[in-house]
């Protein structure tokens, strides 16, 4: 057990004080703060402190006023401004980019309203829809007027049909739970892949260095190999956990100093406040299993490359498997149910991740989960003891391993015949 | 109490690396390991240390199996000499003290007592990969002996260094058997084996050819070395019954002779040719039971 600390903290330290470590964890960091300050970013190029200014020429004398506060209503950004020169001078000014764009309001022959927009670029922006969808709605309100529909025949036409939806299964999810448990599947579905990826790689090429400058024959005469091993994976976890709590540290307080409002949405759109504890406790059960998965088979694939540049290659079939399992999940959490998906919540390298948002956005029976678990739980298991084989073997076995074959190669140097 | 190996085979696939070896090597002795490249040295190194299981036989340590639980008793120089290059003179050695069972306390004195002694105090706080190879290579050395081992295994300590780094390393491996660790040791320097080793054992393909203690080996060898130098025409001797690997040298010649005997029959023959400068009959070397055992020319 002390060697397995000693093992542990020296590969935490010794990645915590290298000089990678250190500069692209102040990168993400940067680059989180640079997107939670993003909208002012934004706003900095465009320059116009916010604030879209549309010049409008009324025509009819009375659309501008009803426009305005329909926009108003929507979007206090949008500055609809009277314009007092001609046309000419309109089209003009938005030329010199003085105005976002240019409006001529006028009532047609069946007085209605219409309008003539000017904008520099064909593309249509979201400007654009928004003055259409506004005076549409101020189109249709008159022409009901004109057609003697009154206010309140006319409010009842407006509103919405009554439609509730009622899941009879008592257990199943309202939309709202599945809409908020979507964000944490989200959220954890990437967090492990991420994981995988980054640390997975970190720990398959700290092995390979250690085999590399030939360290690793040293090593494992000190301590045994499957101490060597899961003290690497433990430690670089622990490496990653600092980094991912920096990173929450850090984006959590920008969040909460950078807008109230944002805060809000942020949490009610991950349902940070409702979700039930259960989810969280998935999440990280799910979470730890699948990275001790991944992690194994990358200590173990490390082993077999006696030049850290050969780390890529043979990683390569492991990260595609991750890829697979994160696309099946991302798909999964348009139709949980499809058959698909059940059967690969089973299968153990897809399911951590599918299994986690089966639990998530459905009501998985107990049996099911539990199965998932104990089939991922066994295959970490074989493949530690088989990684472990492969690596006592794998460390001593030098030349251009690049294949397979090699596997078999490690084995059975590791065998007694 | 001792080390000791019985029928130990490995064999890896089809190729048998190491065939049936016995060993006894008592506590507290140097012994000296030969072979040519490839002979299953290294691999027998591994076995004892339990980094790769035999195929057959026993391998036990004070009757036991070695394994983990002893490993702060024992110290391991591989031939692959190997540290991490990124990381400090202090932090290497504090590290592979510690996963020998070292409190940092201990480490360091040791670190330092050696340092001192093999003269590189100064590369503290150096980088690995900054040192020179010999320099490296007396870390690599200390990190073996850093935890005071009671059994230590060097596989070819000596070589890629200096004559004075040699010379140094020497004496530290023999005044470590003089504070009683066990040490076995392989080398392709003949001399160096002959002038430290009171036992040794030669592998030749995995086979123990020659092993034992070295004066009864040279006696039963049963050759000995022949020197002559003398005013006349020696070649005839080269005929004579006895004689193998004549070879002549500028005033004289340079022979192997089957036994003893022989060189006396050889001075009755040329004490009458002529004048006679030197005549001498020595032990055959290591080197000569090597070459003769294992068939081709090392070092």
């Amino acid at each position: 057990m002390n060697k397995f600390w000693t093992v542990l903290s020296h590969t935490y330290m010794t990645r915590l004080k290298s000089k990678a470590f250190i500069i692209t964890t102040l990168i993400v960091l940067l680059f989180i703060v640079a997107l939670a300050n993003l909208p002012s970013i934004i706003d900095t190029f465009t320059g116009k402190d916010g604030a879209d200014q549309i010049a409008v020429i009324d025509e009819s004398n009375e659309l501008l006023e009803v426009l305005s506060e329909s926009v108003a209503e929507l979007d206090e950004s949008i500055d609809l401004i009277p314009f007092k020169g001609t046309e000419e001078e309109g089209k003009e000014a938005v030329r010199e980019e003085e105005f976002s764009g240019f409006l001529v309001l006028y009532l047609d022959e069946q007085k209605l309203p219409a309008a003539t927009y000017y904008e520099n670029s064909a593309v249509s922006s979201w400007l654009e829809m928004m003055i259409q969808q506004q005076l549409q709605q101020i189109k249709v309100e008159t022409a009901m007027k004109q057609a003697g529909v009154d206010e309140v025949t006319f409010a009842a036409i407006q509103e919405d049909v009554t439609f509730e939806k009622i899941a009879l299964d008592e257990a199943a999810k309202t939309d709202e739970e599945l809409d908020q448990t979507r964000g944490i599947v989200y959220i954890m579905l990437f967090v492990l892949y991420m994981a995988v990826v980054v640390y997975g790689q970190m720990i398959a090429t700290d092995v390979a260095t250690e085999k590399s400058s030939r360290v690793m024959e040293i090593l494992i005469s000190s301590a045994s190999p499957v101490t060597h091993m899961f003290a690497k994976i433990i430690g670089i976890a622990l490496l990653g956990l600092t980094q991912i709590v920096l990173i929450f540290i850090v984006g959590y307080n920008l969040i909460l100093t950078k807008s109230q409002e944002f805060t809000g949405d942020f949490f009610e759109v991950f349902g940070f406040d409702t979700i039930s504890l259960n989810i969280y406790f998935y999440a990280i059960l799910f979470f730890i299993l699948g990275y001790l998965l991944y992690a194994t088979i990358a200590a173990m694939l490390g082993s077999l490359v006696s030049r850290v540049e050969d780390v890529q290659y043979l990683l390569m079939p492991m990260i595609f498997l991750v890829m697979i399992a994160f696309f099946i999940a991302i798909f999964g959490l348009g139709m949980p149910e499809a058959k698909f998906i059940t059967i690969t919540s089973f299968i153990p390298f897809f399911s951590p991740m599918i299994m986690f948002l089966r639990v998530g956005m459905l009501d998985v029976p107990v049996w099911q989960v539990i199965t998932s678990i104990g089939l991922l739980v066994m295959t970490i298991v074989l493949l530690a003891i088989l990684g472990a084989r492969i690596y006592k073997g794998g460390v001593l076995m030098y030349g251009a391993s690049r294949s397979l074959k090699d596997f078999k190669k490690a084995f059975m140097l590791s065998k007694k015949n | 109490m001792s080390l000791s190996l019985s029928n130990v085979t490995k064999k890896f696939g089809e190729h048998t690396a190491v065939n049936q070896l016995n060993l006894e090597i008592p506590n507290q002795e140097l012994f000296g390991f030969l072979g040519g490249n490839g002979a299953g040295k290294t691999t027998t190194f591994r076995m004892i240390l339990g980094l790769i299981d035999q195929t057959e036989g026993n391998i036990t340590w004070n009757g036991e199996r070695i394994n983990y639980d002893q490993s702060h008793l024992i110290g391991y120089l591989p031939e692959e000499r190997g540290l991490y290059p990124k990381l400090r003179v202090k932090e290497q050695l504090l590290y592979l003290g510690k996963l020998r069972g070292m409190t940092k306390q201990e480490a360091l004195v040791q670190l330092n007592k050696w340092l001192e002694r093999f003269r590189v105090e100064s590369y503290l706080n150096k980088r690995v990969e900054e040192l020179s190879k010999g320099n490296q290579q007396k870390i690599q050395f200390i990190s073996s002996v850093i935890h005071q081992p009671k059994l230590l295994i060097l596989d070819e300590p000596f070589s890629g260094l200096d004559p004075i780094n040699v010379e140094m390393m020497k004496d530290a491996v023999l005044d470590l058997t003089e504070e009683g660790t066990t040490i076995v040791f392989s080398s392709h320097q003949m001399d160096d084996v002959e002038q430290m080793c009171e036992n040794v054992c030669i592998l030749r393909e995995g086979n123990a050819v020659v092993k034992g203690n070295l004066k009864d080996i040279k006696k039963t060898f049963g050759r000995k070395n022949l020197h002559i130098n003398a005013d006349f025409n020696l070649d005839f001797i080269e005929e004579m019954d006895g004689v193998l690997n004549y070879k002549k040298y500028n005033n004289g010649c340079k022979l192997q002779i089957a036994n003893e005997q022989i060189s006396q029959t050889i001075l009755a023959q040329i004490q009458q040719k002529g004048f006679i400068r030197k005549f001498e009959l020595e032990e055959p070397s290591l080197h000569d039971i090597f070459i003769e055992k294992v068939g081709e020319q090392y070092e």
